[in-house]
Order: C-alpha cells, then sequence, then structure tokens
C-alpha cells in the first residue's frame, strides 16, 4: 500500500493533469451543444454519446490505470463484460423504447 | 413568531395520527434509554473505539446484521399494518394515504435495507475467512459502505416522522413521483436514501470483487473456492453493473422534482417509461442480487450436514455465472404490459423463462448432495431443506408470469404479489436465516439454541404459506395489488382473513426468534473449538469468534473443501510449512467514514427540504474528508510477533 504512493512520487503528475483538463473540456462541450441548440436533435445525440464514450476512454487511460496490472488481467476481463452488459442494455433499451410513436409524441 | 414556529412544526413532524404520536414517544423513550445506558456505563468511548470507527470486516459485518434484524422489524411491523387493514372489507383501520405510505416504505425497507444489509452483513463476516485474508481488499472503503447504507437507511426511516413518507410505491414510478403529483418531502426522501446508501452497495461490489480476485490464500484457485465465496463473486459482478442504472433512474427523477426538469414527464417531451425502463434494469439483476448469496448459503449448509462434498461443483459455477448473466437480459418481464412490439415481450418472455434452467440445476445439485448423505437436521439444515419446495413453487410461478400474454392478466395482482414474497421470503429470507444461524458460532462464539430455534421455525414456515397461499387465490379472483380496503360481496373476505392470520403467525414467529438470540446469549451452548458443525472451509479453522487479524500464518491450500482436507486427509507431516510468525501488516482504524456518513445525512436531508445551506455544507465536508484521506500516508500499522503469539497462546493455538 506504501509502494503505490511513493512509485509515482517525485514525478510531476502530467498525466492526471492532462486527464483532468480533458475531462472538463468534453463535458463542457456536451453541456454546450445541448444548451446552445446548435445542431438538430440526431446530429446532438449522435455527438453527445461520442463526447461520453471519450469520456470512459479519458477516464479508463488517464486515471483508473488501465495498462497497469500485476497478475491475471481482470480488469480487461471484467471491462469486457462491461461492455457486453452496455451493448445489451443501450440497444435493447432502443428496441424496448421505440415503440408505438401515438404514445411518446 | 409563535404562530410561524408552529405552522413550521406542524408541516416538520407528522401529526394527526395516533400511531405516529405512539411512534414518537416509543423513538424518544428508546433514544434516551440508550443515551442512558452508554452514559451511566460510561460506553461511549467504547461504541467508539471499538464499532463506529472499525475498518474490521467481522464487526462491520455484525453491524450490517444488527441493522438488517432491525430493519426486518421495522419493514415486518409495516407488513403486519397492512394485513390488519384487509383482513376484513371496509375497515377504517388505515386511511388510504397511510395505507400507501405503509406499503411504500414496506417494500423500499425490505428489499433495500434489509436484504441488502442481510447480504453485505455475510459477505464481511464469510468471505475474509473462507479464502484466507486478513481483511478485505479496502478495509476503508467498507466503513465507508457501511455508514452510507446506514445513514441512507436512517434517512428514510425518520421520514415517519419527520416530513412525511414517500408514497408513490417502492418502484416510485412517474408521473406519479413527480411533484405535480406527489409534492411535499415524502418522495425526496425515498430518493435521496437510495442514492445515499447506492453509492454504498457499488462501492461494496468493487470491494468483494476485487478481495475474491486479489486476496485468495495461495493455492486457491477459482475452482478451489468455497461456493458462497463464488456466489459472492458473481453478485459483486451484478451489482456493480446493475446499481448505476438506479442511480441514474432515481438521480433523474430527483432533478426533475428539485429543478423542474422534464426526464420524465409528457409535457416537455419526456418519457415516464423510461424510468420504468431504467428502474428494472437495476430492479431485475437486484432480484438475484439478493438470491444468490442465499445459493451460497445453501451450498455451504447442505454440503457440511450431509457430511459429503458439494455434487456437481462445476454445474454450480455454470449455473451462478449463466443466472449473473442472464439476470440482464429480462428485466421488460415487469412491464410487459406497457405495450413494446410483439417481438420485444416474445423476446423477454423467453429469456425469463430460461433462467428456470440453471435455478433447477442448482436445485437438483442440493437434492444429490443430500442423497445417501449423513443428514444432521440443524437450524441451518432446516431453513435450507424448507427453502426447496418453496422456491420450487415462487419459480413455477415466476414461469407463469413470464408468459407475456398471460401477464396481462397476473400483472399487478395478488398473484404476483404472491410470486415475489414467495421467492424473496422462501429464498432469500430462509436463507439469511441459515445463514445467520450457520455462521452464528463464528461472529459471537456460541450457538443460538435449537429448540427456541424450532418453534420460530414453524411458527415462519407455517405462517408463510397461510399468508401466500391464498393471495395466489385472490390475485384469480381479480384482487389488485395497492388497494387499501374493498367492498363485501367480492368473496375476498375469507381468503384475506387467512392471510392476515398467517402474517401475524410469521410476527410470532419473528418474536421467538428474537427471543432465540436473548436467550442464547445467557444460555446458548458456547464454541470452544471454532468448528461446532465439523465444516469443510476455512473459516472453521479459527477460533471463534476469530482474532482480529483472522489468521496468524496464511494457511495454504491443496483442494477444495480446504479446512476438511486439513482435518481429515492429511496428516501432520503432510501439511505445508507456513514457516515463523511475522508481523502483521492492518489497517488503522478511522473515523472519517463514520464523519462521512453524518456529513451525507445532512446533506441529504437538506435537499429533503430543498434547504441549500445545509445540502451543500453537507457535500463540502464530504469532499474534505476525500481530501484529507488522500494525504494520509500513515493508515496502516503492523502487529508485533509477539503480541500474536500472546493471542494465539490465549486462544490455546500455539
Ligand atoms: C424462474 C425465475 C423467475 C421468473 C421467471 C420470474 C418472473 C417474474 C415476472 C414475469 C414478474 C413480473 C410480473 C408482473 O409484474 O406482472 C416477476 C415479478 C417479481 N419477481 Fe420474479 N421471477 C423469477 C424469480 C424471482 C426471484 C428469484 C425473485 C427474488 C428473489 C423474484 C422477485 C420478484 C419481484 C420482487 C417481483 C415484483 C416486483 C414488483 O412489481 O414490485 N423473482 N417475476
Ligand atoms: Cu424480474
Amino acid at each position: 500500500m506504501e509502494s503505490t504512493h511513493s512509485a509515482h512520487a517525485g514525478r510531476f503528475p502530467w498525466a492526471h493533469i492532462v486527464g483532468y483538463i480533458l475531462s472538463l473540456v468534453l463535458t463542457a462541450a456536451a453541456f454546450w451543444l445541448v444548451l446552445a441548440h446548435k445542431a438538430g436533435l440526431a446530429t446532438t445525440l449522435v455527438v453527445i454519446v461520442l463526447l461520453g464514450v471519450l469520456q470512459i476512454l479519458v477516464q479508463l487511460f488517464f486515471f483508473m490505470h488501465i495498462t497497469e496490472s500485476d497478475g491475471p488481467a481482470w480488469h480487461t476481463v471484467m471491462l469486457l463484460v462491461g461492455f457486453l452488459f452496455v451493448v445489451a442494455i443501450v440497444g435493447g433499451s432502443i428496441w424496448i423504447m421505440s415503440f408505438g410513436g401515438q404514445v411518446v409524441a | 413568531m409563535l404562530e410561524q414556529v408552529k405552522d413550521f412544526a406542524s408541516h416538520f413532524f407528522v401529526t394527526g395520527d395516533p400511531l405516529i404520536y405512539g411512534a414518537d414517544v416509543s423513538i424518544v423513550v428508546v433514544s434516551l434509554a440508550i443515551i442512558f445506558v452508554l452514559t451511566y456505563f460510561k460506553r461511549w468511548g467504547w461504541l467508539w473505539r471499538e464499532w463506529l470507527t472499525t475498518v474490521d470486516h467481522k464487526r462491520i459485518g455484525i453491524m450490517y446484521l444488527i441493522a438488517a434484524l432491525l430493519m426486518l422489524f421495522r419493514g415486518g411491523v409495516d407488513g403486519l399494518l397492512m394485513r390488519t387493514q384487509l383482513a376484513l372489507p371496509n375497515l377504517h383501520f388505515l386511511e388510504a394515504e397511510h395505507y400507501d405510505q405503509i406499503f411504500t416504505t414496506h417494500g423500499t425497507i425490505m428489499i433495500l435495507f434489509m436484504a441488502m444489509p442481510f447480504i453485505f452483513a455475510l459477505f464481511n463476516i464469510v468471505v475474509p475467512l473462507q479464502i484466507g485474508a486478513r481483511d478485505v481488499a479496502f478495509p476503508y472503503l467498507n466503513a465507508i459502505s457501511f455508514w452510507l447504507f446506514f445513514f441512507g437507511a436512517l434517512l428514510l426511516n425518520i421520514s415517519f416522522v419527520i416530513g412525511g413518507s414517500p408514497d408513490a410505491g417502492w418502484v416510485s414510478y412517474p408521473p406519479l413521483a413527480e411533484l405535480g403529483f406527489d409534492p411535499g418531502p415524502g418522495e425526496n426522501f425515498y430518493l435521496l436514501a437510495i442514492l445515499i446508501s447506492g453509492i454504498g452497495s457499488v462501492a461494496t461490489g468493487i470491494n468483494f470483487m476485487a478481495t475474491i480476485l486479489k486476496m485468495r490464500a495461495p493455492g486457491m484457485t477459482l475452482m478451489r473456492m468455497p461456493m458462497f465465496t463464488w456466489s459472492v463473486l458473481v453478485t459483486s459482478m451484478i451489482i456493480i453493473f446493475a446499481f448505476p442504472a438506479l442511480t441514474v433512474a432515481l438521480a433523474l427523477l430527483f432533478i426533475d422534482r428539485l429543478v423542474g426538469a422534464h426526464f420524465f414527464t409528457l409535457t416537455g417531451g419526456g418519457d415516464p417509461m423510461q424510468f420504468v425502463n431504467l428502474f428494472w434494469i437495476w430492479g431485475h439483476p437486484e432480484v438475484y442480487i439478493v438470491i444468490l448469496p442465499a445459493f451460497g448459503v445453501f451450498s455451504e449448509v447442505v454440503a457440511t450436514f450431509s457430511r459429503k462434498r458439494l455434487f456437481g461443483y462445476s454445474a454450480m459455477v455454470a449455473s451462478l455465472v449463466l443466472i449473473g448473466i442472464v439476470s440482464y437480459l429480462v428485466w421488460v418481464h415487469h412491464f410487459f404490459t406497457m405495450g413494446a412490439s410483439a417481438d420485444v415481450n416474445t423476446f423477454f418472455a423467453i429469456a425469463s423463462m430460461v433462467i428456470a434452467i440453471p435455478t433447477g440445476v442448482k436445485i437438483f445439485n442440493w437434492l444429490f448432495t443430500m442423497y445417501k448423505g449423513r443428514i444432521r437436521m440443524t437450524m441451518p439444515m432446516l431453513w435450507t431443506i424448507a427453502f426447496v419446495p418453496c422456491f420450487a413453487i415462487g419459480g413455477a410461478t415466476g414461469v407463469m408470469l413470464a408468459v407475456a400474454p398471460a401477464d396481462y392478466q397476473y400483472h399487478n395482482s395478488y398473484f404476483l404479489i404472491a410470486h415475489f414474497h414467495q421467492v424473496l421470503i422462501g429464498g432469500v429470507v430462509f436463507g439469511m436465516l441459515a445463514g445467520m444461524y450457520y455462521w452464528w458460532p463464528k461472529m459471537f462464539g456460541f450457538k443460538l439454541d435449537e429448540r427456541i430455534g424450532r418453534w420460530a421455525f414453524w411458527f415462519f414456515n407455517i405462517g408463510f404459506y397461510v399468508c401466500f397461499m391464498p393471495q395466489y387465490a385472490l390475485g384469480f379472483m381479480g384482487m389488485t395489488r395497492r388497494m387499501y380496503t374493498y367492498p363485501e360481496g367480492l368473496g375476498w373476505g375469507p381468503l384475506n382473513f387467512i392471510s392476515t392470520i398467517g402474517a401475524y403467525m410469521m410476527g410470532i414467529g419473528f418474536i421467538i426468534l428474537v427471543w432465540d438470540i436473548v436467550y442464547s446469549i445467557r444460555y446458548g451452548e458456547r464454541d470452544l473449538t471454532g468448528d461446532p458443525w465439523d465444516g469443510r472451509t476455512l473459516e472453521w479453522s479459527l477460533p471463534s469468534p476469530a482474532p482480529h487479524y483472522n489468521f496468524a500464518r496464511i494457511p495454504v491450500v491443496t483442494g477444495r473443501d480446504a479446512w476438511w482436507i486439513m482435518k481429515y486427509q492429511m496428516k501432520p507431516e503432510e501439511r505445508p510449512d507456513l514457516g515463523p510468525i511475522r508481523p502483521i501488516h492492518m489497517p488503522k482504524n478511522s473515523g472519517r467514514p463514520f464523519i462521512m456518513g453524518v456529513a451525507f445525512f445532512v446533506s441529504g436531508f437538506g435537499f429533503v427540504f430543498n434547504w441549500f445551506v445545509p445540502a451543500i455544507a453537507g457535500l463540502v465536508v464530504v469532499v474534505l474528508c476525500l481530501i484529507l484521506r488522500s494525504f494520509e500516508y500513515d493508515a496502516e500499522y503492523y502487529i508485533p510477533v509477539h503480541e500474536i503469539e500472546e493471542t494465539e497462546a490465549a486462544l490455546g493455538r500455539l
């Protein structure tokens, strides 16, 4: 446990700073796009989903040490499982909730 | 001025109902009694040092257990109140609004503040001991999880004397749960209580996944893990991936209510059914979150008390994993009647039925484990055996509900109510009680009395069937859920009356169970060996209760049922040499998790009433706690060898 602190001591945490700025920019961009009504509905949706995916990547690479591991790479396995569930849930929800347009105006 | 205070108080405190005044009095009396006892016996320091600041998984587990039993009591009283109201037609024991509040808190408490802490109690108490670890992967986070659960539960519970209880059902669907139809703080209590405790639940999932994947004793491969640990691993995975959906659903609803957004209102382009969709993306996996640990308990109990290895270990593992995955793909069966396309309903109907297959595999494996075993009818085994037929019926009625066209008839009728109580009581509650009886000696060093336990068991068990079997029939007769009363002449009276009798029998069973605990604290058989049931897994190799570092030396595992092998199949000279005792690295206690819990509570309470000063202040304290933790470099210590040797010698282990 001590080693986790000392391993990075001394070096300036560039990765964290860059990641922090990137994640702020991505968040602000999504908000701006929605609040400013600059694009049509479909474009807005696609773009904010893309921004969201980028956000996930930033978190994984800059903060969550995705590239480090000792022992079996369990985190990769779990990410894969998570990916499958996300596809099922998002894809499933779109399929389920796009029923009869008469209800959702 | 005085008028203003009076006016404020009459809204702030719930008034008007004699039941509530009774509760007010008893809350004040009990609180005063607790304060008096702690002060009189000078126990405040002890409480703080030994419990409130502890990061020891065994103590956190015990606190979860106490909380779960208290919540079982509170939820049970809610249940009895509802059953009393429904005993006869046209009763006015409870008025409609009060009835709504009670069924809402009943459901919310039983699932989120009874079943969840009960499984977390067993996670904490058992998993590190079963895998030969000295604590969980993140003990400090573990304490945070507990206190977030605790203060979340407290927030929901005070709603009934302060501000008013939520009343939109435990599923709290919009539009009913939106501000327009449900003004007042009740619904906010529901949302914030679950949001806060939900953070803790996700953290627990992460914690136990990391613990099980990373901290097993040498030699314990995945396929040598005890079955309870396996169930916790799969459950943790489900928790991690399911709870965020609930958090999102509730947070969006909260934003709707707080700042007038339109995520779930039809005006403004929102869609209430999207809440229902998100809720059940969590909701169905949730029922498996609470049942899988019970399955784990049954596997341990059946093997131990049949004196046999668990039958079909790999099939058991495979079914657990399969259930874990398929449980994500069935959520629509809770809202077939929404009217999605026939393709959607067909897919989810079939997926739901598929779950019955791995479940059936597990049931047969338990039966085969018992077959030709030398069965001992102890309390844990009794609860396990009672579970089998009960859950079989519950599963069968589940499959009936999963037939989408038929569900248009069953949906939201008493048939549904009977189904889920059968799986939740017959599965989860029986399982947790089996686990409690089984591991009780490991927690406290004495057994619970079997004779009294049997009385509790029979009252509860017979009471269960008397209470819920009539409800299947009532469902067929057209009685729908959440009605606070019904007219005469529909023929529902007799069955409802019988059901209420059953509910009271279960209540008596619970009281006897509490009596069993009280009695056994004094007279229960002491466990001096650490292995009172002739167990098979590593927790039974330790003294009861285990010393706070668990294992003086980390054991080496050579097969499944590691302790059984060490006990009976290995000659002393074959035992692996564990080397000398070395200093043990342990986490220090910390008061910060508790303080964070308090801060979350203050913040949540502020948001409930839209008082932004406490709401923000609480969050600031939370962030402060996080920052302080980041700069804490001295959170661990070593137990010196001589201290370990003294402890072990005192336990007769050297
Ligand atoms: C073979 C297994 C099962 C199947 C096929 C099944 C199927 C269903 C279906 C179709 C419904 C929705 C019915 C309706 O709303 O009309 C339902 C409701 C429910 N089930 Fe199950 N179920 C199964 C096992 C379980 C288990 C193991 C649990 C819990 C431990 C459980 C807990 C619940 C709950 C709590 C509800 C109702 C929630 C509510 O509306 O308030 N079920 N089940
Ligand atoms: Cu379900």
